[in-house]
């Protein structure tokens, strides 16, 4: 133990266990992270109804995907779901919407946290009456656009010259998003729409 | 002096300059926590806090670069293979840097396609520079391996820190490719994403800096390179054998699967190990010296270093890794906290510590030290400290409020940001951050005048270049 050749060959199989050990792990976690793996849903759960409830069994809050509910009053095929799916990425991206607000917990923590931001009950509750807005995706794309002039507090998002395509996008990144399984995260997240 | 040493004091100016761009953007953004609509629409919070985290990333690996570039002759006994194209290559590097920062005070933003990608910002975290600049970075660190692997051969002496700095550049280089493609799905985005970010700053950036404080040991204090060796092994097994499983602690919520909860919570928990190893390790080391040096300032950043990446990095770390807590803790300034303090204790304790090794050697110095060194160490360490405490507040109250009463919902966010304690936090962090950037200052005045009159050149004469 006193030559460093005994160190050396601990760390070169410690390193090669481990790194063995993680690929296995993470062709696993590929295939459940997939779009319509184990875990993440198809990018076609848009045309359907999503719910967030606590499962005792699990004793984690979990997402529920329920029947059709249209986003946007359209039924988009799996061809168009795909495409959207692109284009709010991409709107996402070249954004920076990750420098001020986290996916999953991840990013910055200047603004809120939007893993199941499609869920929250705030877009009823504020943004539509202030919107004017019909629909909750219709409060969503309005405020996308021109979050300058409908602010809820201090704060406030700067315009980032978002279409009225990037913002329909994102909102159907959202929706999707808020269908994927986080094992509980965030946990007893208050939802309107959690049944 | 080698001329890779002359590159590498380049390096090393380049790298305090970036410290200081880093400090002032630093300040700005937490102005903009504390004063609303501060800079609103002219330069937003997403823009200073994008500027402040990638000059920390650059000025770390700038300061890296410089420390082996400063090393890599000594330990081999010859000048760098490919010296012309490294010198080329960092004027590149600088240029490179200064134009992606313009882009992002002047541009901001592009719209949603691919020339966004390609020349403006692609817009995920820390690796936010357009490909253009991230092919630049691939040219960069493929000369800086070039340098050393030929090197190496030439010298025809391959010593064991050398054995782990070039098995290390593997990784260094490969993972940095995530950077570049553009992921739909957000859970397989975030997958990859987190190899870049998680073996990069826990594995790869470790091995590095763990070699580069072997090095510097054995300069500062004359420790044999038999014992720096063995503990350079030990930490590379600790580091690795804890750190690659540990990666599993970013895949608790991002969609993973569930057992993730477990091996991310048991490994990482395992990872202040190390950490802990490296404290053991420069404790004893410096105590058989009896703290005596030619070079206080290096000695007292280099244990400021090991202090400090066990506490930033290990205990902090630990304190939110647990599935249990992080489901709290994740994604408020409690990570921020953590962040701060690891970043600061793991790598920037440790380029100071060279920085002032080799000041020592180029300015011919018997002896360094003085009054500002010290002035300069306390009100860094202290800004630090009072910031990583004023963020934990912080980030406390918004897991408290947030996360565990709020339930996460916008309402929930804006009630926390909105609460006293986080707000006290947060105006305790700027003035802390102040303080920081005075201690950044006298740094700079002591790293330009150390050594004053006492200055000679021929001592700093290691070979003609």
């Amino acid at each position: 133990m006193n030559h460093p050749a005994f160190w050396r060959a601990g760390a070169i199989s410690s390193t090669a266990v481990m790194a063995v050990v993680l690929i296995f792990l993470t062709i696993d976690s590929l295939s459940a992270i997939q779009a319509g793996g184990r875990n993440v849903p198809d990018y076609s759960v848009i045309n359907k109804a999503i719910g967030y409830q606590f499962d005792a069994k699990r004793a984690a809050s979990v997402p529920i995907i329920g029947g059709e509910e249209l986003l946007f009053g359209r039924k988009y095929s799996a061809a168009e779901a795909d495409r959207l799916m692109d284009h709010g990425k991409l709107a996402i991206q070249s954004r920076a919407c990750i420098n001020c607000h986290t996916f999953f917990g991840n990013g910055a923590y200047y603004a809120p946290d939007l893993t199941k931001a499609w869920l929250d009950p705030v877009w009823k509750q504020m943004w539509m009456p202030m919107t004017q807005s019909a629909t909750k995706e219709e409060a969503m794309v309005k405020f996308l656009m021109n979050p300058e002039k409908y602010p809820t507090w201090g704060r406030m998002m700067p315009n980032l010259k978002l279409t009225r395509e990037d913002s329909e996008a994102i909102v159907a990144y959202l929706k999707w998003m808020s269908a994927i399984d986080t094992n509980g995260f965030p946990s007893g997240f208050k939802t309107t729409e959690s049944k | 002096m080698y001329r890779s040493q002359q590159l590498a004091l380049k390096y090393f100016i380049a790298a305090i300059a970036l410290f200081g761009i880093m400090i002032v953007f630093g300040l700005l953004a937490s102005a903009q926590y504390v004063h609303m609509g501060f800079l609103f629409q002219v330069l937003d919070f997403s823009i200073t806090k994008t500027l402040h985290i990638d000059t920390m990333i650059l000025w770390l690996l700038m300061g890296f670069m410089g420390c082996i570039y400063w090393f890599l002759p000594q330990e081999l006994e010859r000048d760098v293979e490919g010296i012309k194209l490294a010198e080329i290559m960092f004027y590149i590097l600088c240029t490179a840097i200064a134009t992606v920062a313009a882009v992002f005070i002047f541009v901001q933003y592009g719209g949603s396609n691919e020339f966004s990608m390609w020349f403006i910002n692609q817009g995920r975290k820390y690796v936010e520079a357009p490909r253009w600049a991230a092919i630049g970075i691939v040219l960069v660190v493929l000369v800086f391996s070039y340098n050393i692997v030929a090197t190496a051969i030439k010298a025809k002496k391959i010593t064991g820190i050398m054995g782990v700095l070039m098995i290390d550049l593997v990784p260094l280089f490969a993972l940095y490719l995530i950077a570049f493609p553009r992921i739909t799905n957000m859970s397989v985005d975030l997958f990859w994403w987190w190899w870049l970010v998680h073996l990069w700053v826990e594995g790869t950036w470790e091995v590095l800096i763990g070699c580069i404080m072997a090095l510097a040991l054995m300069q500062l204090l004359g420790t044999a390179r038999r014992i720096v060796e063995t503990w350079l092994y030990i930490e590379v097994a600790l580091v690795l054998g804890t750190g690659i499983l540990g990666l599993g602690h970013h895949y608790f919520w991002i969609g993973t699967p569930e057992y993730w909860l477990a091996i991310g919570g048991l490994f990482s928990a395992l990872e202040p190990l190390p950490l802990l190893g490296m404290v053991v390790h420069a404790v004893y080391d410096a105590g058989t010296h009896h703290m005596k040096t030619t070079n206080k300032p290096a000695l007292y950043w280099m244990m400021a270093e090991a202090f400090g990446n066990f506490l930033g990095a290990g205990v902090f770390g630990f304190m939110m890794t647990l599935p249990q807590i992080n489901l709290f803790s994740h994604g408020t300034q409690w990570t921020v906290s953590h962040g701060h303090f690891a970043f600061w204790g793991a790598y920037a304790c440790g380029v100071l510590s060279v920085v002032y090794v080799a000041l020592q050697k180029a300015r011919g110095l018997e002896e360094m030290n003085g009054i500002r060194w010290k002035w300069s160490f306390g009100l860094l360490n202290f800004g630090m400290i009072g910031m990583v405490g004023a963020l934990l507040i912080s980030g406390i109250a918004q897991a408290f409020y947030e996360r565990a009463i709020g339930g996460s919902t916008i309402q929930a966010f804006i009630d926390a940001q909105s609460n006293l304690w986080f707000l006290q936090g947060m105006n305790a962090r700027l003035v802390f951050g102040v303080l920081f950037a005075i201690g950044y200052a006298v740094l700079v005045y002591d790293l330009l005048t150390i050594g004053g009159k006492h200055r000679t050149k021929q001592a700093a004469v290691l070979r003609p270049a």
